[in-house]
């Protein structure tokens, strides 16, 4: 799995209030509407120009707080390809592999905004073309990986019938 | 003494011993396990996508007698979209046969507390303060919709079996300080992801001889360090409560073996924690009351799945009591049950905080999550006896939310300032 995208640099911990925040409610049964408001109370201007295949860039414990699944999907649903970052809090880490969105952990500080990325998951390897900079990164825990592969949980589970870790 | 046996530790942590007996073979920290669930639960806030879900599989309850479905997120419903999605719950709960907890019940995890939760339990909900049940030995942990989908559509779930870090607080907590201000002391210390993958064990004399509701204070914002799961071992005190919820026959005493490895030890004297508040915007930016006294406060929510339960409303009356609130302060009072709510009503409790100016909304999350009323405006500040103070929590981006305990809270409402509870007791 390769990705390929424009850098959208944020700081740390990024919580899931800032990514989808609670007062959109109303609009979790409507994901098209709610996509729009992503990442709001981080940078209001990330959803507006957002392009396919962009990757979230953050510093440490991105995704903390809520449980709320709707965090991850409004991140994949707004275009991004990959969300990459110094850690990522457990639940937001573990639904975004199940929604089928790759999160990677590196050390992101030479990353800056608008950097052209490519990323190589299998291989573990993330090129900052802009800079000329290589980085690697551990693989996604193996168990993980089988999920990501088959796009998420759900296709898995259809595929499979029941966890096979 | 530690026996080993090859590179099996024998001496277990609560989380590797409760994980260990329901998968039925010695595990340890950092193996990934499959393992049944006790109860799977969903509420209206992320409940539809849960269904939705569990529909594109094609499954239904495994065990229906296991799903809960708890309806506590807008309460009562302000629209008709929201009011749909509930209605599609009930539907859904009914026709699975699932169970179902109406709109003005409680809070999920004051329900589980009241009527589920016992030790050695498995309990998922798509809810991240679903640790709460951890002061009740049970292995409670939030996850997203898809994986209580699974969850519900299996009976079961994976997991890493989690290292943990040890909290042991001992000695009497002074007064005016609770549980609540002993938690946010330890989330300064650790930080919002010093426990992210790892299990929390709240152990030492002041646990031991803590309240159950306060137990569950402390167990409820382990997930603000990041933390899978905040346990406390049963004892005494939770067999009362579970006799006094007439499940007493479910109770098993569970701790931690003496020689249990813990991937960290930190140690607090009860003795010298002060009222604490976290600063917005975020948990870890804590702050002793006395620091803090005199930042104004425009608003003040007692209530959520913290701190909205019978002896925290309690406490905020007995400061409140002949007084009244600040005139440039509201106060809204939340419990977090429809029987915390009674128990009010009937002790005079909720008599006393509509006297000094308190405005009572049903049982719910209310104005935790900034959903639903209680929404302040542009550059005010709120202090709130719930979890979380992110930017845009409480509903405006332009407000700032601190966190605090209810007796800090009642204290801070007479005043229309930032004021210390052991001032007003």
């Amino acid at each position: 799995m390769n990705m390929k995208g424009k850098a959208w640099k944020f700081g740390d911990s990024i919580s899931t209030d800032h990514i989808s925040p609670g007062r959109y409610f109303h609009l979790r049964t409507n994901l098209p509407e709610l996509t729009k408001h992503t990442l709001e109370d981080a940078r209001e201007e990330y959803v507006k120009n957002v392009k396919a295949g962009d990757i979230v860039v953050a510093g440490k414990n991105f995704g903390m707080g809520s449980s709320r699944e709707h965090a991850a999907i409004m991140i994949k649903m707004s275009g991004a390809s990959a969300v990459v970052a110094k850690s990522f809090a457990r639940i937001f880490y573990r639904n975004a592999i199940n929604i089928g969105l790759p999160a990677i952990i590196c050390n992101t500080d030479k990353i800056t905004d608008g950097d052209q990325l490519s990323i190589d998951l299998k291989a573990g390897r993330l090129l900052d073309e802009t800079k000329g900079f290589e980085l690697t990164f551990a693989p996604i825990p193996k168990a993980m990986i089988k999920i990501l592969s088959e796009g998420g949980l759900v296709p898995y589970i259809k595929k499979y019938g029941d966890l096979k870790l | 003494m530690r026996l080993k046996v090859g590179k099996h530790i024998m001496d277990k942590t609560m989380s590797e011993k409760i994980l260990s007996r329901k998968v039925g073979k010695n595990v340890s920290a950092g193996e990934i396990i499959v393992t049944d669930v006790d109860y799977m639960f969903a509420h209206d806030a992320s409940g539809p996508l849960t269904i939705e879900q569990l529909k594109t599989m094609g499954m239904k309850p495994a065990y229906p007698h296991k799903t809960i479905i708890i309806i506590d997120h807008a309460v009562p419903s302000p629209n008709k979209t929201i009011s749909n999605n509930q209605y599609q719950l009930q539907r859904w709960a009914r026709g699975t046969g699932s169970r179902f907890s109406e709109s003005g019940e409680g809070i999920c995890h004051q329900v589980l507390a009241e009527d589920y939760a016992s030790p050695g339990q498995i309990i998922l909900g798509t809810d991240s303060h679903t640790v709460t049940a951890g002061a009740l030995a049970a292995f409670g942990t939030g996850m997203g919709a898809t994986d209580v989908a699974v969850a519900i559509g299996l009976g079961k779930t994976w997991l890493m079996v989690p290292e943990t870090i040890k909290i042991k607080l001992d000695g009497g907590l002074p007064t005016g300080v609770y549980a609540k201000d002993a938690i946010l002391t330890f989330i300064g210390h650790l930080s919002t992801e010093g426990a992210t993958y790892k299990a929390i064990e709240f152990t030492g004399s002041t646990i031991s001889n803590m309240r159950l509701d306060e137990r569950l204070t402390l167990s409820n914002m382990a997930v603000e360090a990041g933390a899978k799961v905040g346990l406390i071992s049963s004892d005494e005190i939770t067999k009362k409560y579970l006799e006094s919820r007439g499940r007493g026959e479910l109770f098993q005493k569970i701790t931690p073996d003496e020689d249990a490895e813990y991937a960290e030890t930190l140690e607090f004297d009860a003795s010298k924690i002060e009222p604490t508040i976290a600063f917005p915007d975020n948990v870890d930016n804590i702050k002793t009351v006395s620091e803090a006294a005199g930042t104004e406060i425009q608003e003040i929510f007692i209530g959520s799945c913290t701190n909205g339960r019978i002896q925290d409303l309690q406490i905020a009356a007995e400061i409140l009591k002949g007084k009244k609130i600040n005139t440039n302060t509201k106060l809204i009072v939340t419990p977090a049950s429809r029987e915390i709510l009674l128990l009010a009503v009937q002790d005079g409790t909720l008599q006393t905080l509509i006297e000094s100016g308190a405005s009572v909304t049903p049982p719910g999350c209310g104005v935790c999550f900034g959903a639903l009323g209680g929404v302040p405006s542009d550059g005010e500040r709120i202090l709130t006896t719930s979890n979380r103070n992110f930017k845009g929590r409480t509903g405006n981006p332009l407000a700032g939310t601190y966190l605090a305990s209810p007796a800090t809270a009642a204290a801070t409402a007479i005043h229309g300032e930032i004021s210390d509870p052991r001032e007003a007791l």
